[in-house]
């Protein structure tokens, strides 16, 4: 069994955004850079079934501009046998991703294709699901849990009323939750391994994509600042307070 | 322009969301189908049909949608979709995990999660986990667009008398299989939704110590949060965790406690109407986004606090 693990970089989670002062976007100049950190649990979980013997070979994509190679770098030195990088600049949409997705499917023909649930830098929660539909193959979102079986995963999913598990067939889609596994952090020998093995890097322009968004995005702004608050002396105050001036006891 | 909104149910009752999502699909259009697939589903079908902002019910009442998959449930919205201009639903785990398997089928670039309607097009959405806010315009014909919830005030769901429509089911994928479903059988609010939420982060300082977290949250009828440090310190499950890289939360009171404030934990709370601060470092980051802040170790406070909570004659629930 191959599996296929789609990684994203993005602003690291401990960083403070800044807006741009012309409201275009985010400021990303010499900000730290990380892989999306739910992408880090599927690399985990498809290293370790590779591990368990259940799959032969871990292949690491990323989509983006040519620093993203640092991404399915980190991939590799956690465990993924080899990368591939697709080249695109500027916002690719997760419709264009799942469709560039779709072209390098073809061509490695995984059995399974792993990612984050959500990219924590446009929080659009679409890409798996596009390349489900594309593909035609079923789709186990937020999985917590995940069993490989002859043909099938069983899947547990997070949904908000709680757990819900679902099989489907191999070929299948899998965007992975938090709760899945705990990443592992890359050895400084297995760091050295990575940078030998090979990364293939193409054009999304060469796979036929047009990678241009549909979506205009008009404006960026700040969220409106919270109002200075008050620091209060005792529990009384703080309850008295709660009860009378804010009213949300 | 005519929106088709997707239901959400459990084919007995309508889930809540779809109320917010209708809210919000009103302000877009007043010709408002909504499709209920569903098995034996009349009540939910009926239900809806009381809504006033709901112009017709679509109810596909067949055993292939007993229940939700989303490969089944895309292939009979594709066949609805051609007559609508927008195809709506709300974006928690229901939502999120069907509108894109919709959208990529249709080729449309689907707008996630608005929290705010600027016109038909034009939207306003969380990024960066609400740490910015894009006003983005969709070009595509047909809009794909799913709906914060709790950014909107749920829909009157009575009143109404929209008329009832059958539908033809969609194709049979044999795709994929619904196994079970463990629902969370708690007396708690979820998390995601609960009008109080108590957090302990890494100043509780042992797993045994959120006893103390969850006495005032019983006191509060509260979902307990916790920071990403908690969860990583194993003090806690990482599904309280609240953040960028946990749940976002909106709730009317948030008390964080023991919590320093680190920028992924604010993203998932400064939203929150009320915001305490229970913290014995002053210059915790947590005071600059609190409305109340208690500096005061909390292993006296919080006794102290659900002390003072059990004088007061009556709590909101």
């Amino acid at each position: 069994m191959k599996i296929l693990v789609a990684v994203k970089r993005v602003i690291d989670y401990n960083v403070q955004i800044r807006v741009k002062e012309d409201g275009s976007g985010i400021v990303t100049d010499n900000v730290k850079m990380s892989t999306n950190p739910p992408d880090d649990n599927a690399i985990e979980e498809a290293v370790k079934i590779k591990e368990s013997g259940k799959a032969t070979e871990v292949v690491a994509i990323s989509v983006g501009e040519e620093k993203a190679q640092e991404t399915v770098r980190k991939a590799l030195a956690v465990g993924a046998d080899r990368g591939i990088l697709v080249k695109a600049e500027g916002t690719v949409e997760p419709l264009a991703v799942s469709k560039i997705l779709q072209k390098i499917v073809e061509k490695e023909k995984p059995d399974l294709v792993f990612m984050g649930k959500q990219a924590i830098d446009d929080d659009c929660n679409q890409t798996g699901q596009m390349l489900a539909a594309l593909l035609n193959w079923p789709q186990a979102t937020f999985a917590s849990k995940i069993e490989v079986k002859e043909k099938s995963l069983e899947v547990t999913r997070e949904i908000d009323e709680g757990l819900e598990t679902i099989e489907v067939n191999v070929p299948a889609i899998v965007t992975c939750d938090l709760r899945l596994n705990e990443p592992r952090y890359a050895s400084l020998p297995n760091i050295m391994k990575a940078k030998k093995k090979p990364i293939e890097q193409i054009n999304a322009s060469d796979l036929g994509i047009d990678t241009k968004p549909r979506i205009d995005q008009i404006k960026v702004e700040e969220p409106p600042k919270r109002k200075a608050g008050i620091k209060v002396a005792s529990v009384e105050e703080l309850v008295q307070k709660l009860k009378n001036e804010a009213k949300v006891i | 322009m005519s929106i088709l909104l997707i239901a959400e149910h459990n084919n007995k009752e309508v889930k809540p969301f779809t109320l917010n999502a209708i809210s919000a699909a009103s302000q877009i259009s007043e010709d408002l189908n909504v499709l209920v697939l569903g098995s034996n589903s009349d009540t939910v079908a009926k239900s809806i049909s009381e809504c006033p902002n709901v112009k017709k019910v679509i109810h596909i009442n067949n055993e292939l949608y007993e229940n939700y998959l989303a490969e089944n449930y895309s292939s009979a919205i594709i066949k609805l979709s051609k007559s609508y201009s927008h195809i709506i639903c709300s974006a928690n785990t229901f939502g999120k995990n069907l509108m894109p398997r919709i959208a990529a089928l249709l080729d449309v670039s689907q707008v996630s999660d608005i929290t705010k309607v600027v016109s038909e097009d034009t939207f306003i959405r969380p990024i960066y986990a609400g740490n910015a806010f894009a006003t983005v315009k969709s070009n595509d014909k047909i809009k794909c667009v799913t709906i914060r919830p709790t950014s909107f005030d749920p829909a009157p769901s009575s009143g109404g008398s929209a008329e009832i429509q059958n539908g033809e089911p969609g194709d049979s994928t044999e795709l994929s299989k619904f196994i079970k479903k463990e629902e969370i059988k708690s007396d708690r609010p979820e998390l995601g939704t609960a009008r109080v939420v108590v957090s302990g982060g890494r100043g509780m300082q042992s797993g045994e110590n959120f006893k103390l977290i969850t006495a005032v949250a019983d006191k509060l009828n509260a979902a307990i949060g916790a920071s990403r440090a908690a969860v990583d310190a194993g003090y806690i499950t990482n599904d309280h965790q609240v953040g960028q890289t946990g749940k976002v939360v909106v709730p009317d009171l948030y008390i964080a406690v023991g919590i320093s404030g680190a920028i992924q934990h604010l993203a998932g709370m400064k939203e929150s109407k009320v915001i305490v601060a229970i913290n014995k470092d002053g210059e915790a980051p947590i005071f600059s986004v609190a409305d109340y802040g208690l500096e005061a170790d909390l292993f006296d406070a919080l006794p102290k606090f659900l002390e003072e909570l059990n004088k007061l004659n009556t709590i909101q629930k």
